[in-house]
């Protein structure tokens, strides 16, 4: 319920509604335990985009700096999209991984916990 | 009276007696006139000699001038949206005292949006970077936390406008933002900063009171008001607390010769004095601000968080990063004895090799941000400094991110408002980041490519500190000033 107080009617629209990106939808990126890289990153994609992409390309460009990236063995490694636990398939698009706009999907690398294990 | 004074009530404030506004100064304009006409006098007359005598010459390392950079883009532009603030108070308000109050600190707040601006035009002259502030604070992902401060304090009405910024920001927060600044400034040889910071401090004193009174006023009207300033106090507290992380970053990192850590100033400021005008205001019923606890873990955390979030940004700021030397770091790590070699000495001494073998970090995505404070995702879970904190809230179907749980509230209690933030890396990603002339529907646009001429970011400011062009002239200049 808003507490919002206004003189007069207010109707406004959301400035990132998934209509405003053409066709594409953001995507947000954590790695946990990593936070040298501070912050997750954002990218907008098509949703047919393969899961593939995302690992391959752009968690690969930015994420190998971190000398931690080469010892990952990705049988192990543990999801989330927000809050919930899931088993992405690489060859699958974000849409058949059930991936909307703005989710977030964090990933865990258990063992890696960042530079000397400082969760950085 | 209602249909002239419409602000006043719509906010759910009741006021019966607008007479038993206290008028703590009872200064009049003409004798407001003459002060600040006197104050004038005096900081030009230094700002004139400083700039006579090379003064720029006489800070301790070209480091601190990035400080400048830093407060330039970051402050004075919000000066001036406090003046904007305050003028609409001066019409919004009905009652004789708060509305010359407000008509005064209008006035101040747009001398120290000047004489800001003035005292660094002179390094302007020498260092690079700074001279397109006003065109970048609108833009830049990092300057977007403070614009959004205002914005929100602004188009809210007038008492919680003063509550946000004559109460939380002006009198709990603002000795966090200026005394550090000023000693800062001293401490490294910047006269004229300081003596900016020094005349801009004498004016908080009465903008402090102004904002108290509004308070008091406020709760000895009506008994209804207290939920609702309530609720505005721990709003404002914990925006005010988000934007000072860079402040904290700036005394830790930035300046050369140290005053005293984030940590020392947020206890004595904050706690100390915060929490005594906290116990004055329990007799209304006011209580501590919710978000209190959680600034008091963080005190110890979000320094060093926010500086790795820059130096990891170095295509991305007009002021250069660094990594702090050995003898700094070892300050550091007493000044923080729980955190700073348990979580952030080990990667600072990781990117200092990397750098130092020609691989120096540039991560070059763009930042996930809170919806709320803009900062960009990188706080701990409360209790765990090893892991991210997120939240999140669905508003009409669509899922917006938040920094914490102060934040979540904020967003939960008026969503109508937060789904409109600006949140630079999303409107990039529109397309609506472009520098003048692009073709956006030209078939083979692709947005973000041109960030540095849509921020009109200066190449020669960017990088690391090490290697700049501020660094080599600052040497030779210095150079020549004192050898033959």
């Amino acid at each position: 319920m808003t507490m919002l107080k206004t003189l007069a009617p207010y109707e406004v629209k959301s400035r990132d509604a998934v209509e405003n990106y053409k066709g594409k939808q953001l995507l947000y990126v954590n790695w946990e335990r990593h936070r040298m890289f501070s912050r997750p990153f954002v990218l907008a994609l098509p949703p047919e985009t393969l899961f593939s992409v995302i690992i391959d390309q752009y968690m690969t460009d930015c994420f190998s700096y971190h000398p931690d990236w080469k010892q990952i063995d990705w049988n192990t490694v543990v999801w989330q999209n927000g809050n919930t636990p899931f088993t992405p398939d690489r060859n699958k698009s974000l849409k058949e991984n059930g991936i909307g706009h703005k989710d977030l999907i964090r990933f865990r690398t258990p063992g890696l916990d960042g530079i000397a294990g400082t969760g950085y | 009276m209602d249909k002239v004074f419409p602000q006043t009530t719509y906010e759910g404030i009741k006021i019966h007696d607008w007479d038993k506004w206290e008028d703590p100064f009872r200064l009049t304009m003409d004798a407001y006139w003459k002060y600040q006409a006197e104050k004038e006098r005096k900081l030009y007359a230094i700002l004139d000699g400083f700039n006579q005598n090379n003064g720029h010459l006489s800070v301790t390392d070209a480091r601190y001038i990035n400080v400048l950079k830093l407060f330039l883009g970051s402050t004075p532009p919000l000066e001036l949206m406090a003046a904007r603030g305050f003028s609409m108070m001066g019409r919004q308000m009905n009652g004789a005292g708060p509305r010359v109050a407000c008509q005064m600190q209008a006035v101040d707040e747009y001398r120290h949006f000047q004489t800001q601006i003035h005292s660094i035009s002179n390094y302007n002259k020498y260092y690079n970077g700074m001279d397109e502030f006003a065109h970048q604070q609108s833009r830049m992902w990092y300057l977007s936390d403070g614009k959004s401060f205002f914005d929100d304090a602004i188009t809210a009405g007038p008492f919680e406008f003063m509550v946000a910024i004559g109460f939380a920001f002006e009198y709990v927060l603002t000795n966090i933002l200026f005394v550090p600044f000023i000693s800062g400034a001293a401490y490294n040889g910047d006269m004229a900063a300081m003596t900016v910071g020094f005349s801009a401090q004498s004016d908080e004193a009465r903008h402090m009171t102004l904002g108290l009174e509004c308070i008091k006023f406020m709760l000895e009207q009506d008994p209804d008001n207290l939920p609702i300033v309530q609720r505005w106090i721990d709003k404002w507290t914990w925006r005010g607390t988000r934007k000072l992380a860079s402040v904290g970053m700036m005394m830790d990192y930035m300046l050369p010769k140290r005053i005293m850590s984030f940590k020392e100033a947020w206890e004595m400021y904050v706690e100390e004095n915060g929490g005594a005008l906290f116990k004055d205001l329990a007799r209304y019923g006011i209580t501590i601000p919710k978000c209190f606890g959680q600034t008091i873990e963080e005190k110890e955390h979000v320094t060093h968080q926010s500086w790795i979030g820059f130096y990891m940004k170095p295509q991305a700021t007009p002021f250069h990063t660094w990594i702090p030397t050995p003898d700094e770091m070892d300050w550091l790590s007493e000044k923080y004895p729980n955190t700073f070699d348990k979580y952030y000495r080990p990667v600072l001494e990781h990117l200092d090799a990397q750098e130092k073998a020609g691989n120096r970090f540039d991560n070059k995505t763009a930042p996930m941000n809170c919806q709320v404070c803009v900062s960009t995702m990188k706080f701990n879970e409360p209790g765990d400094p090893m892991e991210m904190c997120f939240r999140e809230s669905i508003y009409q179907g669509e899922k917006f991110h938040t920094c914490s749980d102060h934040c979540k509230e904020i967003f939960d209690n008026e969503p109508e408002k937060y789904i409109q933030t600006f949140i630079s890396s999303h409107q990039v990603l529109q397309g609506n980041c472009e520098p003048d002339g692009t073709d956006v529907n030209a078939a083979d646009f692709k947005p973000g490519q041109n960030m540095l001429d849509y921020w009109k970011l200066d190449k020669r400011a960017l990088g690391d500190f090490n290697g700049s062009e501020d660094q080599k002239n600052f040497a030779a200049w210095r150079e020549q000033a004192t050898k033959n």
